[in-house]
């Protein structure tokens, strides 16, 4: 069984192609490939744009996937597209162009839930068999528990998403947007020392960050610290590399300092979620997925968690954490291999689509 | 898979005859029984073992935070008159085994015997189930009248906590202990159905904070309500024996009882943006 799957619920548009063999061998995978509409620093990407940079190029992607995965149209079982939750806008330029596609090839078309597709492309590559899930990106922050044929939601973000406040923190920086934000802003926190304080919201097992951003917004202009001007200095400095010795430690933070400090503040916050996940349902596993799954300093620091609990950490690296075409193929392909359809009038989008709406028929 | 071993115990604990012996570990903290000032008096330990996955500047702040506020807590109920462990001792920066490095945070409290509710309840719902086809009707009646008499006496525990301005956070039927009072300890009837005299003491105040707000005592009456729903389901259908234990029991209990209509029809589920 092959299967086409199409994501672009946010600013990457992913086009996967994923083969399930008949005689019950492990998935593979036969294209992976994605291309990302990058806003210039300093900016969010807007609907309209994101929407439009789809539309341009989604012929290409598929063609460009067909001919690396060597498979012909005929190959083909079943066309699987991100049906929400995510931006309108890209949502409906991708589900267009999978209604397009399955008219024109008379495939069969698989709505698939975003973050259902991120667990089990989780699931499919670390080999985790009922882990409990962070699930962290820029839309989202959810801790996950499958019982009974759901994912069951235990604890989420009360406002904002741990990767959108990672994000607007580096536009408030003007820190590069290429190849992602949240990389950029990992790199520079490596640089830093001092930690500031910063507040620390958990409630049970949900988490806040807008009260988050708002301080180390505040802390950034406090110590004149944002903006292009400062941006352009700092990139200066690391040519020059002549690092100033001044290593005192209540100086002045320094940008590194603030990003350092949202990073160990807003990771330890999830990772404390997480654990209080484990401890409710009895789990020794954990997986991380979505974009900022792929952070290094959060998979190290649930590591640790992991390890003190007896347990251990899945992760996985850039091709499948970040949002991509192959994790709805992979969703996609064990609906539809329980009979799941989507027939042509049902084939809609939503930006608001919970984990938990989903019946999970493929797992006992 | 191996099940991991606790963290070393900060001193003087690590040092202590008997040693303390662990009694659970949750996420956050792991509760030992020890012995205070003299080895026939029991005690309560509550630790907090340092995170090593955090920071330690943050790791040090949040545990002096919480550890402190539980304290203040239980000291501001104690004075009140709730009946909740005493506070013995408390240390916010304990100090670790071997190397004399930071150890987490403990707190020490006075020790309470008896079972906790959801043990008494699940035994209840047990002995009812087997027993049933037994009983005459009049006997059922009875048994439930003294289930509902204890889901009383829990609804007023709650109440006399938050009159004292205290909401727990964290309200199940573990948190809720069975304290047997003096005259009948003892007389547990082994074979039969277990017993539910006793005063209702209520433990565990590490999510707890001080509130007067009706929301907030909503909220805990609320989880209270879920987590027995979902623990003993045969209970289930008597809550509202502790609503009115609730409602008898302090001036403004109406008003938070109001808002509790609201929040179970808010629940907790929310629609998402992507």
């Amino acid at each position: 069984m092959i299967a086409i799957g199409m994501e672009g619920s946010a600013n990457k548009l992913g086009i996967g192609i994923m083969l399930h063999p008949k005689d019950g061998s492990p998935p593979q995978v036969l294209a992976n490939i994605r291309h990302t509409y990058v806003s210039p620093p300093g900016e969010g990407f807007l609907p309209k744009d994101t929407a439009r940079h789809h539309r341009s190029w989604v012929v290409k992607l598929v063609k460009q996937a067909l001919k690396e995965a060597k498979v012909s149209v005929e190959d083909v079982d079943c066309i699987c597209f991100t049906k929400g939750p995510g931006m309108g806008a890209p949502l409906q330029s991708v589900v267009i162009a999978a209604r397009m596609l399955s008219l024109l090839w008379g495939k069969e078309l698989v709505g698939v839930n975003h973050c259902v597709g991120h667990i089990e492309m989780g699931r499919l590559i670390t080999g985790a068999t009922n882990p409990v899930v962070l699930y962290v990106s820029g839309g989202n922050t959810q801790v996950i528990a499958y019982s009974s044929q759901r994912y069951r939601i235990f604890g989420e973000t009360l406002d904002m998403a741990v990767g959108n406040c990672l994000d607007r923190f580096a536009r408030t920086l003007h820190i590069s947007n290429d190849p992602a934000p949240g990389y950029n802003i990992e790199q520079l926190a490596k640089q830093g020392k001092q930690l500031v304080d910063l507040p620390y919201v958990v409630k049970g097992m949900d988490c806040s960050f807008s009260g988050i951003l708002a301080a180390i917004d505040g802390l950034a202009k406090q110590w004149g610290l944002g903006g292009e001007e400062k941006a352009r200095e700092d990139e200066q400095k690391t040519l020059d590399s002549t690092t100033s010795a001044d290593d005192s430690l209540e100086s002045k933070p320094t940008r590194a300092d603030l990003c350092f400090s949202l990073q160990e503040t807003v990771f330890s916050m999830l990772v404390e979620i997480t654990e209080r996940a484990m401890a409710h349902v009895g789990s020794k596993q954990v997986l991380i997925v979505g974009g900022v799954g792929s952070n290094e300093r959060l998979q190290e620091m649930m590591g640790i968690m992991a390890r003190d609990r007896g347990g251990s950490v899945y992760a996985t690296d850039e091709r499948f954490c970040i949002d991509n075409g192959i994790m709805i193929a992979q969703a996609g392909m064990l609906a539809y291999g329980t009979g799941f359809r989507t027939p042509l009038s049902e084939s809609t989008c939503t930006q608001r689509f919970r984990t938990d709406e989903v019946f999970v028929k493929w797992r006992d | 898979m191996e099940e991991c071993k606790p963290p070393p115990l900060p001193s003087p604990f690590n040092n202590t005859t008997p040693p303390p012996t662990l009694l659970a570990q949750g996420a956050e903290a792991h509760l030992y029984k020890t012995t205070s000032l003299n080895p026939s008096i029991p005690a309560a330990l509550k630790i907090r073992p340092s995170k090593p996955y955090r920071h330690p500047i943050l790791d040090r702040r949040l545990t002096r935070q919480r550890i402190t506020s539980e304290a203040r807590c239980l000291a501001k109920l104690v004075r009140e008159g709730v009946s909740v462990p005493a506070l013995l001792a408390l240390d916010w920066e304990g100090h670790g085994g071997t190397e004399g490095g930071w150890g987490g945070a403990w707190l020490m409290m006075e020790w309470i015997d008896g079972p906790v509710v959801r043990v008494v309840l699940e035994q209840w719902e047990a002995w009812m189930k087997q027993s049933q086809s037994s009983l005459s009707e009049s006997q059922i009646e009875s048994e439930e009248a003294r289930v509902r008499d204890l889901l009383r006496k829990m609804g007023s525990a709650i109440g006399v906590l938050h009159k004292a301005g205290v909401v727990h956070g964290d309200l199940t039927t573990s948190n809720l202990m069975l304290r047997p009072s003096a005259d009948t300890s003892g007389a547990v009837d082994g074979a039969g159905s277990p017993s539910t005299e006793g005063d209702v003491v209520l433990i565990d105040f590490g999510l707890a904070s001080q509130s007067n707000q009706d929301e907030d005592r909503a909220v805990d009456l609320y989880v209270l309500e879920r987590a027995i729903g979902s623990t003993h389901p045969r209970s289930e259908p008597m809550f509202d024996a502790l609503i009115a234990g609730y409602r008898d029991s302090y001036k403004g209990a109406l008003s938070a009882l109001k808002r509790l209509e609201d929040v179970r029809l808010r629940g907790r589920k929310r629609s998402m943006l992507g």
